[in-house]
């Protein structure tokens, strides 16, 4: 952290060295782990909310006839969709455990200084969660 | 060198209002945050992995054998007010940030308020309204728990 040492009245005109080219790194957010991590969670969010609105209008079927709630509900159970629903379980499970980070950041009074390594806690529960997940996932998509 | 003379900040705008909406919209997003993690993934293990089949295995009789349990209309009742309302906050969020234009953006956080408050009480009603065995389905659309008609 940079000390603010500059007097505002009176003082000569503060020195401050001009940046080192190249990659400046450890005093931006942009391009790191924490700008990565933003990113990541508006896109999965955005996904995830606009999934949730189709969700609602799928589930509410049900209250229309069977047949109307399992023709539509058919339409999930191909391949494609199928794929589709890996990909929203991957985007629900980044939000989640990046979410969980968000929290400990906020409330921890060690999680800013942490950030970096819970990015990559949560990058390696996520792989671990889609290994449990994404076989079982796509043999049922997969078999007849 | 001249002394340079900084005009003291204006004083913070006093708020009108005394609840801090901001803030505990702030909050809502985190409390909500931690419930919605419990209840997606349980909603997912019970829908996608503990039945045979996966996805392939739902149908109006899976969603009726779920509902025929308080417990299941009561959880999915939870997940759709959380998630619906941590999500169009989210959205929200999002809009405030890359929408310049004011009149616009209040169109769209307008039609963001609108379509959360039709979705909620159109999910809680078709929730709490649900007959599993409904008069003039196929016998084969029903849970098998239906008296044959």
């Amino acid at each position: 952290m940079a000390e603010q040492t500059g007097v505002l009245t009176g003082s000569p005109a503060p020195k401050i060295p001009a940046p080192r080219p190249g990659r400046v790194q450890g005093t931006l957010y942009r391009g790191r782990e924490g700008m990565w991590s933003w990113v990541l969670h508006r896109i999965t969010g955005v996904s995830i909310y606009f999934f949730l609105l189709v969700h609602i209008l799928d589930t509410a079927l049900v209250r229309v006839s069977p047949a109307a709630y399992n023709a539509v509900i058919g339409t999930y159970k191909t391949p494609i969709m199928g794929l589709g629903e890996t990909a929203l379980v991957a985007a629900i499970g980044f939000h989640a455990l990046n979410g969980l980070r968000i929290i400990l950041i906020d409330f921890w009074g060690n999680g800013t200084k942490h950030q970096k390594l819970m990015f990559w806690i949560v990058i390696a529960l996520w792989i671990i969660l889609l290994i449990g997940f994404v076989p079982r996932q796509l043999m049922n998509v997969f078999s007849e | 060198m001249t002394t340079e003379t900084i005009e003291a900040p204006r004083s913070a705008r006093v708020s009108k209002r005394s609840t801090n909406f901001e803030k505990w919209g702030w909050l809502y997003m985190r409390g909500s945050g931690v419930l919605l993690v419990v209840l997606i993934f349980a909603h997912l293990f019970t829908n996608l992995i503990a039945g045979e089949g996966g996805v392939k295995a739902i149908d109006f009789g899976f969603v009726a054998g779920k509902w025929a349990n308080p417990f299941w209309k009561v959880w999915d009742t939870l997940l759709l007010w959380l998630a619906l309302i941590h999500g169009s906050n989210g959205m929200r969020t999002i809009v405030n940030d890359y929408v310049g234009n004011q009149r616009l953006r209040k169109i769209i956080v307008l039609a963001l308020l609108i379509s959360s408050v039709v979705l909620l009480v159109l999910g809680t009603l078709v929730v709490w309204t649900f007959s599993p065995c409904p008069a003039g389905a196929l016998p084969s659309d029903l849970p098998s728990f239906c008296p044959a008609q």
